[in-house]
């Protein structure tokens, strides 16, 4: 009852934030919302293994150019393909399937990648295997730096079909919502919580540790996947730049103040931290403008961030929502009305 | 012949500045058993404080010591920023407060200096070459590998003979134990951190001094390296870092050397894949640490 009820607050959320802005928004504001709902796919993602398994990994964004990427190589129109990529290989170089589909190829891909490799540093805990998620970062970027044939090396990649639009990006954050929230009350889901508030007792319980952090892996590689890519045919055009440590750092913000051990923190995280950036980026833009400084400014926004993040940490460790979902909140709230009276 | 004292020449002064710099990172981790992600902007704050002295009639070595005093009073500041408010809290609470710490530090240098390259005084030695044994070599090689040896020596005598570095390695192998029996947690935490920008300071001169420039990214490498290092290593071990600096820098200069060209531009990808195997087959790391105790 109460995750159903979460789920539909949160769904909610998304609907009048979307609806609204459909029926009176401008383009700027439907940019700003289009945005936030990749970035809900994305920080979700990242909240399914981050959350649950309590392992921070920093390979996610990784994930995210493998799906822009692999949407982009099978998606960009023909006549476009030979001058965007030239090197493609014959196999591929002649087939184009409809974007959506490259979308959820996209995610597919993304997933098969995560499921092939990470299986080995699942095994690993704590400081381990933050450092080799990092690795893993480091490595899928210098492959998209590299592979020209399909990534186009350094340049940037252009080219790709324009298609989501802001309802597209709603419908994929709300089916992010509903997996994240059903992984995590799911049998695999509870007991990786249970590894992640104590390993050795989890383990002592008979949870295969590496398996369901290998399968909370897998799921959120998928939905990163898909992110990278939904954001691919959104933008159009990205170099393999995107997809580092500074996109790494925004999502890893979103969720870490929002609070990473809940849906509903990681949504509140995103919502909360797009405003604040888009209002900085503004500041930093009309600063620009006037011209008061001498040189431009840039950076503030993630100098903010940055701050944000440590005071954050510092005075509330879990983030905004630490421990119990917003379908809880309410039910508590109304059972203590209840008794009240 | 010529090219096994090229190979040498290369190794050495390579695995030098890396088992440096994976010291510098292993010696708070040994400690806290944190990560500390701020560690490659270390370097980044030297080559700023050289690029800040620039022009002025200081002599070079006077420079480089105001420029090192800046990295280790950057190391203390990390402990003060990142560390000492959240590290009894939780491990990840750490790890992304260091991580936005790094981030911070690199857009306050894009703010307030500049995006792109600012050139660092350096001194005319490092730009010489010497022949030795038909292989001319840049003076800067040989350099490194003499302040890798001293450094280490210096590392080592520090740790085995003085109070606090008694102290510190008390402190790693049961930092509850430690305390109890009168060792001062934050002072020790407090020196880990000013000893690690020590390090990280020197390696920088001469990292730097490769490069000639500086900017705001270029903490990134080092900082890697110094990662993959300790985690080759062992990640509690000092000696650890030290074999682990060195082990990279064999498979960096072999890659180097045997790699064909076009491959060659992969190089960090495979040595990174070469980094997960070994973590596969040792998971712990090539040496293992003292038993670990409680961290707070």
């Amino acid at each position: 009852m109460r995750h159903i009820l979460t789920a539909i607050v949160l769904l909610g959320l998304i609907a009048i934030i979307v609806f609204g802005i459909e029926l009176t928004g401008t383009r700027l504001m439907v940019r700003i919302a289009t945005n936030l709902c990749i970035m809900l796919v994305l920080v979700l993602g990242l909240q399914v293994f981050m959350g649950n398994s309590g392992i921070l990994s920093f390979a996610h964004i990784g994930f995210m150019g493998v799906g822009a990427y692999v949407s982009a190589m099978l998606t960009i129109p023909l006549q476009m393909r030979s001058m965007a990529l030239p090197d493609l290989y014959p196999i591929v170089a002649h087939i184009e399937i409809s974007p959506y589909l490259g979308i959820l190829l996209g995610g597919g891909i993304a997933a098969a990648v995560a499921a092939a490799l990470s299986y080995p540093l699942m095994r690993l805990s704590d400081a381990a295997a933050v450092i080799t998620s990092f690795a893993f970062l480091v490595v899928l970027h210098t492959i998209m730096l590299h592979w020209s044939a399909v990534t186009n090396g350094p340049r940037t990649l252009f080219g790709l079909p324009n298609i989501t639009t802001l309802p597209l990006a709603a419908g994929f954050a709300a089916i992010a919502v509903i997996t994240a929230l059903i992984f995590k009350e799911s049998r695999i889901g509870v007991l990786l919580r249970a590894s992640r508030d104590d390993e050795i007792a989890a383990g002592a319980m008979g949870a295969n540790i590496p398996y369901l952090r290998w399968l909370a892996f897998i799921l959120s590689a998928l939905l990163a996947g898909i992110g990278g890519a939904l954001w691919g045919h959104y933008v159009t055009s990205f170099s393999p730049k995107a997809f580092y440590l500074k996109e790494t750092f925004v999502v890893l913000g979103m969720l870490v103040i929002g609070g990473p051990n809940t849906v509903t923190g990681a949504v509140a995280g995103t919502i909360l931290v797009t405003l604040a950036f888009e209002g900085l980026r503004a500041t930093e833009g009309f600063l620009n403008s006037i011209q008061l400084f001498s040189k431009p400014v840039i950076g503030l926004t993630e100098i903010i961030l940055a701050m944000a993040m440590i005071v954050m940490l510092s005075l509330r460790p879990g983030g905004f929502i630490a421990t119990r979902e917003i379908g809880d909140t309410v039910m508590r709230w109304f059972k203590f009305r209840d008794k009240t009276q | 012949m010529v090219e096994l004292i090229q190979f040498g020449i290369d190794f050495l002064s390579l695995g030098g500045a890396y088992a440096l710099m994976a010291l510098g990172l292993v010696i708070v981790y040994g400690i806290l058993r944190l990560v500390n992600f701020a560690y490659g902007e270390l370097i980044m704050v030297t080559g700023y404080a050289l690029y800040l002295v620039n022009g002025t009639a200081l002599p070079w070595l006077v420079m480089a010591a105001f420029a090192v005093f800046i990295a280790v009073l950057t190391g203390i500041a990390t402990d003060y920023v990142a560390f000492r408010p959240v590290r009894a809290k939780s491990v990840t609470a750490v790890l992304i407060t260091s991580f936005a710490f790094s981030t911070l530090l690199q857009n306050a240098a894009l703010l307030f200096i500049s995006p792109r390259p600012r050139n660092i005084p350096l001194p005319d030695i490092f730009s010489r070459t010497v022949e030795i044994g038909g292989v001319i070599t840049p003076v800067r090689n040989l350099l490194t590998i003499a302040m890798s040896v001293i450094m280490l020596a210096l590392f080592a005598w520090l740790m085995r003979r003085t109070v606090i570095g008694i102290a510190m390695r008390a402190a790693a192998t049961h930092f509850t134990m430690a305390r109890m029996l009168g060792v001062p947690a934050n002072l020790i935490i407090s020196s880990a951190f000013a000893i690690s920008g020590l390090l990280a300071g020197i390696v920088a001169l001469f990292w730097l001094g490769r490069i000639g420039s500086v900017v705001p990214g270029i903490g990134l490498q080092p900082l890697l390296v110094a990662f993959i290092a300790t985690v080759i290593g062992g990640m509690r071990s000092l000696q650890g870092a030290v074999l682990g600096g060195f082990l990279l820098a064999f498979i960096d200069t072999s890659l180097n050397y045997s790699l064909p060209q076009d491959l060659l531009k992969f190089r960090d990808a495979f040595t990174f894949s070469l980094v997960i195997l070994i973590l596969l087959w040792r998971p712990e790391g090539l040496l293992k640490g003292p038993a670990s105790g409680q961290r707070t």
